[in-house]
C-alpha cells in the first residue's frame, strides 16, 4: 500500500499549482481524500486531536442505508414489468426472478449514471472555481434521486432536473451544508411541475416497453399501473391492496419507496449509527397517523379520507421520506426540540395534501419542502425561548 | 454541600497518564520571559539591560492598565531584551542567580478588597486571574460578582491536583481568604474526592461536580451553579495558580514554582517536574519522547492546549505537557470507510465501534486506553450534522447557534446566546467530535476578542 501511496502522490504533483493538470486539482483532491485519509494535522491552536468520524463516513452510512431500497426497487421494476406484460401467468420462477432483477437493474443504472455524471460534474466544476474540496453531499443526493422518480421518467428530464437542483438549490446558497431545501426533492419538484406528464398518471410507474431493446411487451387486459393513492384520489374503482401487500411493496410506485421492509432496514442502520434523528421519524409517523385517524373518524366519505390510517403510513412515499429525506440535518430543524415540531408539521401536511387536495395524490414531497421552509423559523422560536429564559434568570 | 451531576460530556481514555512521582529538570542559566504568553496585553518595559531584579520584581507592565505588573520568576541580571519586527518585545532574558532572592511584599496591608487587588497587581500574579466575559486576563476596572475555582481538571491526562497540592491546604486557604474579600469564592470539587486540602477550605462556597469532561471547566460549573446575568463579571482561577497566589499571601513572596505533568502516548518519563516559567520547554521534554516518529508537543491537554516547539519557553499558565504522534507518517487507505479497531470512537458510525467495542471489547478487556495523533482525519466542511455539540457541552446554551453567530460576528446575537459565559476551552470537545472539522476554539477566541474590542 505504501508503494501505491508514493506513486499516487507522485502522480498528484501534476495537479499542484503550476503543474500540468492544475485545472483538475479539485478532481484529484476528491480522489486523493477518497483513497487516503488526509494527513492534514491540527492547527497550532485548537483541539489537537479529532474523532475519526468525518462527513465522508456520515454520508456513506446514508448510502449504505439506501442500498436495500435500491435492490428491492430494481427487482420491483422488473417484477412490475413482467406482471404488466403477462409473463407471470405461471408464477415467479427462478429464471423470471433473475429476469426481473436484470430488467430492473438495466432500467435503473442509467438513472444513476445521469444523476452522478451531471450532479458530480457540476460539483467538481464549482469546487474548482471556488478552490475548495469537493463536498460529499451529492453522494447521497445522487443516490436518492433515482429512488424517488417513476421508472419511466425520460433521462434527459432527469439530467435537466439534476442540474437545476444542484445549481439553484445548492450551489447558489454556498454548497453542501448551506442549502435551504432538500436538493433531491427540489429535483423531483422541478420534474413534477415542469413535466407533470412524466411524474403522475397511470403509465409512469411501470415500464411496459423494452429497456435498451430488451423484452418489450404490451399490457395485459385489465391491468392498471396506477398507484393506490392515485386510484383513491381520482375516485377510480380501487383494487384493494391489503396491509401486508403494501408493506411487502410489490406494487407500482417510485423506485425506492414501495417496500416497507427495505426502508426499515435502512432506518435501523441510520438510527443505530445515530446519523438520522429518531425524533423526526417518530414525530412524522405519529402525527401522520393521528391526522389520518382523525380524517377516518371525522372526515368526508371520500375514499381517500376513509383510507385507514395504518394504510396511509405504508403507502406512497411517506415512510421513505420520513426516514431518508426529512431527516436530512442540513435542511431540517437543528434544535432537538425543533425536531419534534418539524416532524409534526411534515406528518400533518402530508396527510392534509393527500386527503384534501385531489390534484396531488402524494403529499410527501410538498410536505417535506414546506417543512424545510419552516425549519429555520421553528429553530428560531426554540432558541428565542431559551434566550428569553436566560435573560430572565 | 451542593452537588451538580452532569450527564453530557465525554471522557477520552487516552493512554499515557503521568505517574505520581517527581522528576528533576536541569535549571537553565538564562530565563526568558515572553510577553506574548499573556494574551491581550501590550507590554511596556520597566527594566533595561544590566538591571538587577529579584523574583517578584516588575519586568514590564500593561499599556492599558499600568498598575498591572508582570514580574520576574527568578532573581538575576537582565541580560538581553530580544525584539522582533516593529520593535515588538519577544522576550526578556534574565541571567539567573544561583539562589533565588525574593522580593518582599507587605501582605498585612491587604485587609480590604482594594488592598488585595493592589497586592495582586503589584506581585505580577494578577494575570493568573481569568474572567468571564471574554475569557481574558481579569480587567482591573471591573468588579467581579463571584470567583470560581475548579480544583480538578477533567480533560484527558490532566494532572492530579490532589497529589500536586498535597499538604498545601494552608496556602490554598490563605489565597481563598484573601480573594473572599473581593467577592464570594466558589470552589468546585470532584465528586468522590476526599482531599482535605480542598474539602477543608473555609470562607468559600464548596460544591461537588460529578460527570464526564468538561465537568472540570469553570464555565460549565458557573453555568450550573451560579449562572451569569447580563453585565456581570466572574473571575476564574486554576487551582495550581491559586497556590501561587496563596504563597504570596502566606509568605509574602512571589514563588512561581509549579509542578507540571508530562504525559501522552508518545512521552517517556511520564511524571511531574518542578519548573519555573521562563525555562525552555525542552527542559522537560528533551529526550522524553519517541524520536522514531514525528511527535507533537502540546502545552496543556490534547483538547484545549496548543502546540509548542522544543525551543519555546514555558508559560506560567501551563500545568501539563502532552506528547502525541503527529500522524503525518500514517497513510490510511480509505480511512473513511474501513473500521478503525485501535481508535476511540465518539459516534456509532464506525463499524469497529458498533460491533467490536459495543459488544466484545469492554466485556473482554475492560476499559481500553487509546492513542491519538494530531490528524484531523477528514476535510473541513460546513456544519452538516446537527446536535453533535449539544452532546458534549453541559451548559444551558445552544452551542451551534452560538458558533454561527460568532462566525458572523453578530455581537448582539452572540451575547444573547451566551457568549459572555464561554471560553474557547469549553468548545474543545465540540471541536473534537465535529464531523465537519470546524476550528471552533479559534472561532470562539476571535469572536470573544472582537466582542471585547467593541464593548470595552
Amino acid at each position: 500500500m505504501e508503494k501505491f501511496y508514493q506513486l499516487w502522490k507522485k502522480f498528484g504533483k501534476n495537479f499542484e499549482q503550476g503543474g500540468k493538470l492544475e485545472k483538475l486539482s479539485s478532481f484529484y483532491d476528491a480522489f486523493d481524500t477518497f483513497l487516503f485519509t488526509p494527513t492534514t494535522t491540527a492547527k497550532r491552536v485548537g483541539s489537537q486531536i479529532h474523532d475519526g468520524s468525518d462527513s465522508k463516513r456520515t454520508m456513506i452510512i446514508v448510502v449504505l442505508a439506501l442500498i436495500p431500497c435500491l435492490l428491492f426497487g430494481m427487482f420491483n421494476v422488473g417484477y412490475q414489468h413482467l406482471l404488466a406484460t403477462g409473463q407471470l401467468a405461471e408464477g415467479l420462477t427462478c429464471c423470471l426472478w433473475w429476469k426481473a432483477l436484470g430488467f430492473g437493474a438495466l432500467a435503473i443504472i442509467p438513472f444513476y449514471l445521469v444523476s452522478y455524471i451531471v450532479g458530480l460534474g457540476i460539483e467538481f466544476i464549482v469546487a474548482q472555481i471556488k478552490h475548495e474540496e469537493v463536498a460529499e453531499g451529492y453522494l447521497v443526493t445522487g443516490f436518492i434521486l433515482p429512488l424517488i422518480l417513476p421508472i419511466n421518467t425520460p433521462l434527459w428530464q432527469v439530467a435537466i432536473a439534476t442540474a437545476f437542483a444542484v445549481i439553484f438549490a445548492k450551489e447558489v446558497f454556498g454548497g453542501t451544508g448551506y442549502n435551504i431545501f432538500n436538493v433531491a426533492l427540489i429535483a423531483r419538484a422541478f420534474l413534477f411541475f415542469a413535466y407533470p406528464n412524466s411524474m403522475t398518471g397511470d403509465s409512469v410507474f411501470v415500464r411496459l416497453g423494452s429497456t435498451w431493446g430488451w423484452d418489450g411487451g404490451a399490457a395485459v387486459d385489465g391491468w392498471t399501473g396506477a398507484t393506490t393513492l392515485t386510484q383513491l384520489s381520482t375516485g377510480a374503482a380501487t383494487e384493494s391492496v391489503s396491509f401486508w401487500e403494501a408493506v411487502n411493496g410489490l406494487m407500482p410506485g417510485c423506485v425506492g419507496e414501495t417496500c416497507v421492509w427495505a426502508i426499515l432496514l435502512g432506518a435501523i442502520l441510520l438510527l443505530a449509527t445515530g446519523v438520522a434523528s429518531w425524533k423526526v421519524m417518530v414525530s412524522i409517523l405519529a402525527t401522520a397517523g393521528i391526522t389520518a385517524a382523525l380524517f377516518n373518524a371525522f372526515g368526508s366519505d371520500s375514499a381517500i379520507a376513509q383510507y385507514p390510517w395504518y394504510m396511509q403510513l405504508v403507502s406512497g412515499g411517506l415512510l421513505f421520506g420520513a426516514v431518508f429525506m426529512a431527516t436530512d440535518p442540513v435542511t431540517g430543524a437543528r434544535t432537538e426540540c425543533g425536531k419534534w415540531i418539524y416532524g409534526a408539521l411534515i406528518g400533518f401536511i402530508v396527510i392534509l395534501v393527500r386527503v384534501l387536495n385531489p390534484g396531488y395524490p402524494e403529499g410527501m414531497m410538498l410536505a417535506i419542502l414546506l417543512g424545510n421552509a419552516f425549519a429555520p423559523l421553528i429553530d428560531w422560536c426554540v432558541v428565542r425561548k431559551n434566550i428569553k429564559r436566560r435573560m430572565n434568570r | 454541600m451542593q452537588q451538580i451531576i452532569l450527564k453530557r460530556g465525554l471522557d477520552l481514555p487516552m493512554d499515557g497518564k503521568a505517574e505520581l512521582a517527581l522528576g528533576s529538570v536541569n535549571r537553565p542559566e538564562v530565563f526568558k520571559i515572553v510577553p506574548d504568553h499573556f494574551a491581550g496585553i501590550t507590554p511596556k518595559l520597566d527594566v533595561k539591560v544590566g538591571d538587577k531584579v529579584k523574583a517578584g520584581s516588575p519586568l514590564f507592565h500593561d499599556k492599558t492598565f499600568e498598575a498591572m505588573l508582570f514580574t520576574s520568576p527568578v532573581s538575576g541580571t537582565v541580560q538581553e531584551i530580544v525584539r522582533g519586527d516593529r520593535r515588538k518585545i519577544l522576550s526578556i532574558n534574565i541571567l539567573a542567580d544561583a539562589k533565588i532572592e525574593y522580593a518582599k511584599f507587605d501582605v498585612k496591608k491587604a485587609t480590604t478588597a482594594e488592598g488585595v487587588k493592589t497586592l495582586l497587581l503589584q506581585s505580577g500574579l494578577w494575570p493568573l486571574i481569568m474572567q468571564r466575559p471574554y475569557a481574558c486576563i481579569a480587567l482591573p476596572n471591573k468588579e467581579p460578582q463571584a470567583i470560581f475555582i475548579s480544583t480538578f481538571c477533567s480533560a484527558p491526562l490532566a494532572p492530579d491536583y490532589e497529589w500536586v497540592l498535597k499538604g498545601q491546604g494552608a496556602i490554598l486557604q490563605a489565597a481563598v481568604t484573601a480573594l473572599s474579600k473581593i467577592a464570594t469564592v466558589y470552589v468546585g470539587i470532584k465528586a468522590g474526592s476526599a482531599a482535605p486540602e480542598f474539602r477543608g477550605l473555609k470562607d468559600c462556597v464548596l460544591f461537588e461536580v460529578a460527570g464526564p469532561h468538561p465537568a472540570g471547566n469553570p464555565s460549565v460549573q458557573i453555568n450550573n451553579i451560579r449562572p451569569m446575568r447580563q453585565g456581570e463579571t466572574i473571575w476564574t482561577i486554576g487551582i495550581q495558580n491559586l497556590a501561587l497566589i496563596g504563597r504570596l499571601f502566606a509568605k509574602g513572596i512571589v514563588d512561581m514554582q509549579k509542578k507540571v505533568a508530562l504525559a501522552g502516548p508518545m512521552a517517556y518519563g511520564r511524571q511531574y517536574y518542578n519548573v519555573l516559567p521562563g525555562m525552555p520547554v525542552s527542559a522537560v521534554l528533551e529526550s522524553n519522547y519517541h524520536k522514531e516518529v514525528p511527535c507533537r508537543f502540546i502545552a496543556g491537554n490534547a483538547l484545549d492546549g496548543h502546540q509548542v516547539m522544543l525551543d519555546d519557553i514555558m508559560s506560567i499558565y501551563t500545568n501539563l505537557y502532552t506528547v502525541i504522534g503527529e500522524g503525518t507518517d500514517v497513510h490510511e487507505f480509505m480511512g473513511w470507510m474501513f473500521p478503525r479497531f485501535n481508535a476511540f470512537h465518539f459516534g456509532q458510525t464506525d463499524p469497529a465501534k458498533m460491533i467490536v467495542d459495543n459488544c466484545f471489547m469492554k466485556w473482554l478487556f475492560g476499559e481500553r486506553k487509546y492513542q491519538w495523533d494530531a490528524r484531523l482525519k477528514g476535510g473541513r466542511r460546513a456544519i452538516i450534522v446537527s446536535g453533535e455539540y449539544d452532546k458534549v457541552l453541559p451548559m444551558d446554551i445552544y452551542p451551534e447557534q452560538l458558533i454561527k453567530a460568532m462566525i458572523a460576528l453578530n455581537l448582539d446575537k452572540m451575547i444573547e446566546l451566551g457568549a459572555n459565559e464561554v471560553a474557547p476551552e469549553d468548545f474543545a470537545l465540540c471541536e473534537y467530535v465535529c464531523t465537519s472539522k470546524m476550528p471552533l476554539q479559534a472561532i470562539v477566541r476571535q469572536a470573544l476578542d472582537a466582542m471585547r474590542k467593541e464593548i470595552e
